[in-house]
């Protein structure tokens, strides 16, 4: 009998019961960890000496789970998956991972990522590519990889994440599992290694919305140390989840479901874009009432580039304190500028460097409201937009992605421009920290695909509890990847 | 001289009255133990994020009213992003875009020779100190106590003429700071810098013209008032003598830097190679409204400055001007002066005592208010001891010597050195005849009509007394005593 890969009340109820106790569930989740390690790279540390907790009438008490590497954990290497800090061991820890350890959670492993939070594949950390345990020959997407393909693979029921413009919800599509990120402020930041601060969300991967929903009441709350958190104490989402929609209303975007809009879609593409549809119809099954949207095309075409704008800008300044002086390995030269150069330049990826150029060139003083100021104003415009949406509608339901996760060899990108928007539009659930939740929703060629849902802010409870009644039409709750190669 | 001076000054004052930094709850004391008041901010640990110190912003807001400038609406702060070794995160948080400066526009009126002056204000901004550097050969040392010190910078438009101008404009500034309770503004302990730009144009020219404006240098990193006069001096000087030459065209607009031992300007870079700060919104600080209610608030909250203080000592006390000016000139010394009055002392006489003999002694001594023990109390029982008669106004001068830095009371001064005055006339009468008894022929030549024979006597009592008679009542008895010989 195995546990780490059932939900968390049935592990709480086993531990409580003494069917099992804390210390036989770290040692399955280490040994997942390890056999997980070998086949797809998931994780950057193995913590083989956690050490059990006692189970109270926390539901989280005694129980494993898995950090995504760029959360500070105090004593535990935390390397951000890059080589400027493979070698930092932070003395203070993230207030989300905090939160959690006061709840009696059990962290067993630190996750891989694409390096910093930048990158969608999973294949830029500084330990590797990380696999999907789906099938090995196609990524994972990112970038909390790691943790998305160790909640896949039955580790633990959840590990947390980060989630700048996709990176919960798009690699939990893809690996069959749910992803979470809550309304912007929701969760601390504080410790939190930043990409994009005003994207950037803390958030959680599991592999049931009920799931996510206790775990995220353990992460969230005010915290001094970060003055874009907010008191959500009267908050409480596991207890919200009741799975009573009727009424509820819900919309997609014309520009983005419809089959026509992309005249060269492959099969994958359209047998996604049909589990979406039939998806909808079991919804409407439950009394959610379901409209299509018109969007402006151009506002929408935008998008992706302002993503990158805006993110890259942060970027290049959020990662100015990466310099090897006071920690990470410092690197040789004569003089202060020499060192801080080769660190530089040595530490970071071909990747992360191109996108501190375009974030260094759009903030130059001759290019800033050409393109930076721009930006945030089609920041705003798209914002503006969705809780235009979210006054008539509870949410937004869209699919995620242009299909299953690409292969790590040989993808076509035939159909890029085409489906740009439908490959980025979750970025707008990060313009406007809107909370942000994706399900699995079947498959295509036999591996996952994921629908998300998108509501307004502060409004979690109810986002979750649609995610949490429309989960229940399909059988995908709960479900672990089986290998299909 | 031909040649009139345009200057104008970058004015930046730490803000040393409050408990901790501007961002971070590191102590605010950064003359401790290098490396003792920093949090994991200070040094930007990854994943640390700014909190703003609601204090500091007070200070900063009423620095902004007081000097008549406009408050914004809205308190955010700008990243200045640049790389340096005493700047761990590789951007300071400043104000540098309108409408994001604590204070707009506004007015400085002050007095340099008695000739009243006034300068235009460009703005004043709130921002965060870097790190100290210290380089002792080919070491380099930092100190991150100051990374992170609430820093007030103001900025004024050249409407200075001369150093001696620029020297009294910043001891105005600094007096503002010291009597509002902002700032200890000392420049020994590095907390005053400024940045000083100087032009030259023909005296007979329209300096309201742009087109008779001379080329701009600016002088960066002068630490002290000298500092400031001397640079000023030598640029007026370095750009009549090119002018002067025909070789005005070799004053380039350029940066500057003052060099104390070579006591003249070397230097930076040119204009064209000015560093583009890429300035943009600090994301982690929500935008913080600024009420009318809490302006007024504090409003309410400033203390009495220093020309009001002056007024109300002339006014209210009866005190010269001159005296007045004294008392006023530090804040230390005001403030022990009214002290002394509310401890019951006669005004007048507290500021005499306060203006000659504690001035005097403290700059005999080399001494400052910090080093004495003397309290107002102290000083207010000895001046009422004298006025009742206790001592003489001599005995007082040398019991303050004695109270000034022993931490004695005056009580214990005058016990110890029986210095108690004889008041009581019977016993003055009484000692009176004993000195006629004792130099007869005092009397005959008093007779004759040699009257300043009484000079004599009394001296002869004080003798007697070990000078413990009351000199007043002494001459009166003797005078008095001998006529009715």
């Amino acid at each position: 009998m195995t546990y780490m890969d059932k939900g968390l009340k049935e592990i709480h109820k086993a531990l409580k019961e003494g069917k099992i106790t804390s210390k036989e569930l770290i040692k399955e989740s280490l040994e997942k960890s390890h056999k997980l390690q070998e086949e797809c790279n998931a994780f950057v540390t193995i913590l083989d000496d956690a050490k059990e907790k006692e189970v109270t009438d926390d539901i989280l008490s005694g129980i494993p789970y898995g950090v995504k590497d760029n959360y500070s954990t105090k004593g535990v290497l935390s390397t951000g998956s890059s080589n400027t800090l493979k070698d930092y061991v932070p003395f203070f820890t993230a207030t989300a991972i905090e939160n959690l350890e006061k709840h009696g959670a059990i962290m067993v492993n630190k996750t891989v990522m694409d390096e910093f939070g930048m990158g969608g594949t999973g294949t830029t950390g500084h330990t590797g590519t990380v696999l999907n345990p789906w099938d090995k020959t196609r990524m994972c997407a990112g970038s909390s990889s790691g943790s998305a393909a160790a909640v896949a693979a039955g580790v633990y029921p959840y590990a947390t994440g980060s989630d700048t413009g996709d990176s919960i919800r798009k690699p939990a599509a893809y690996c069959g599992i749910v992803g979470y990120k809550p309304t912007y402020g929701m969760i601390s930041r504080y410790g939190l290694f930043p990409f994009a601060s005003s994207l950037d969300h803390c958030g959680v991967l599991t592999r049931s919305v009920e799931d996510a929903a206790i775990v995220t009441d353990g992460m969230k709350g005010l915290d001094k140390n970060d003055m874009t958190s907010w008191d959500s104490s009267n908050i409480n989402l596991y207890e919200s989840l009741n799975g009573n929609v009727k009424g509820k209303k819900l919309c997609y975007v014309k520009e983005i479901c419809d089959i026509a809009n992309y005249p060269d879609a492959d099969d994958e593409l359209k047998q996604h874009l049909k589990n979406f549809m039939d998806t909808l119809e079991k919804a409407k099954k439950l009394g959610i009432e379901i409209e299509e949207v018109s969007v402006n095309q151009t506002l929408l075409n935008a998008q992706p580039s302002v993503y990158v704008v805006i993110s890259c800008a942060e970027a290049t300044s959020n990662m100015s304190n990466l310099t090897g002086f006071i920690f990470g390995p410092r690197a040789e030269g004569d003089k202060y500028d020499i060192e801080m150069k080769n660190y530089r330049t040595k530490g970071f990826s071909p990747l992360i460097k191109r996108r501190f150029v375009i974030g260094s060139y759009v903030l130059q003083a001759q290019n800033k409201d050409r393109y930076f100021h721009n930006a945030q104003r089609v920041r705003r415009l798209l914002v503006d937009r969705w809780n235009e949406l979210f006054e008539k509608y509870d949410a937004v339901i869209l699919p995620v992605g242009t299909g299953p996760a690409k292969k790590l060899e040989g993808a076509s990108n035939i159909l890029d421009k085409q489906t740009q928007t439908l490959e980025d539009h979750l970025q707008i659930g990060n313009f406007g920290g809107f909370p942000s939740i994706t399900i699995p929703n079947g498959f295509v060629n036999d591996v996952p695909v994921g629908l998300n849902i998108t509501g307004k802010c502060y409004d979690d409870a109810n986002v979750l509890n649609i995610a949490y009644a429309i989960e229940s039409t399909m059988n995908y709750s709960g479900q672990i990847a089986k290998e299909v190669k | 001289m031909k040649y009139k001076a345009m200057i104008g000054l970058e004015m930046h004052c730490e803000i040393s009255e409050t408990n901790t930094k501007v961002f971070s709850s590191a102590a605010n004391n950064y003359s401790d133990t290098p490396n003792t008041s920093v949090r994991p901010v200070d040094m930007a640990f990854p994943g640390t994020l700014p909190v703003v110190n609601k204090e500091a912003v007070k200070k900063a807001l009423m620095a902004s009213i007081i000097l008549g400038c406009k408050q914004p609406e809205y308190m955010y702060f700008e990243r200045k992003n640049y790389y340096y070794p005493d700047l761990p995160k590789g951007f300071q948080l400043t104000q540098e875009t309108p409408p994001a400066p604590v204070g707009l526009g506004g007015k400085v009126e002050f007095e340099c020779d008695g000739k009243k002056k006034e300068v235009r204000i460009f703005n004043l901004h709130l921002e965060e100190d870097a790190a100290k550097s210290e380089h002792e050969g080919r070491i380099s040392k930092i100190d991150y106590n100051r990374a992170g010190v609430p820093l007030l910078e103001l900025v004024i438009y050249p409407d200075l003429n001369s150093a001696d101008e620029a020297v009294a404009f910043l001891e105005h500034m600094l007096q503002i700071y010291r009597y509002a309770g902002i700032s200890e503004a000392d420049t020994r302990k590095g907390q005053v810098r400024c940045d000083v730009n100087v032009s030259i144009m023909d005296e007979n020219l329209d300096s309201n013209n742009p087109k008779n404006w001379g080329t701009k240098v600016e002088i960066k990193n002068v630490n002290s008032l000298g500092g400031v006069r001397d640079a000023i001096n030598y640029e007026i000087e370095r750009q009549s003598e090119l002018k002067e030459q025909g070789r005005y065209e070799e004053v380039e607009q350029e940066t500057r830097r003052w060099d104390e031992d070579t006591m003249s300007t070397i230097h930076m870079r040119s204009k064209v190679d000015a560093i583009d700060y890429k300035y943009f919104v600090e994301p982690n600080i929500p935008k913080i409204k600024i009420s009318k209610e809490w302006l007024e608030e504090i409003k309410k909250d400033i203390p009495k400055l220093a020309h009001e203080r002056k007024e109300e000592y002339i006014n209210k006390y009866g005190i010269s001007n001159y005296d007045a000016t004294i008392l006023i000139k530090e804040k230390k010394v005001a403030d022990f002066y009214e002290e002394t009055i509310k401890k019951g002392a006669d005004p007048k006489s507290a500021s005499n005592w306060i203006t000659t003999n504690l001035l005097g002694h403290l700059g005999k001594l080399e001494i400052t208010m910090d080093d004495i023990t003397l309290t107002p109390t102290m000083l207010a029982d000895m001046i009422k001891m004298i006025e009742k008669g206790d001592i003489s106004s001599k005995q007082g001068k040398e019991v303050f010597q004695d109270i000034l830095t022993s931490g004695k009371t005056p009580e214990e001064v005058v016990k110890e050195k029986g210095l108690k005055q004889m008041s009581d006339s019977k016993e003055i009468v009484k000692i009176a005849n004993e000195v006629l008894d004792e130099n007869p022929n005092t009397i005959d030549q008093y007779k004759k009509g040699r009257t300043n024979v009484v000079d004599f006597l009394v001296g002869q009592i004080m003798k007697k007394t070990k000078g413990q008679a009351n000199p007043t009542i002494a001459r009166q008895t003797m005078q008095e005593e001998i006529e009715k010989r």
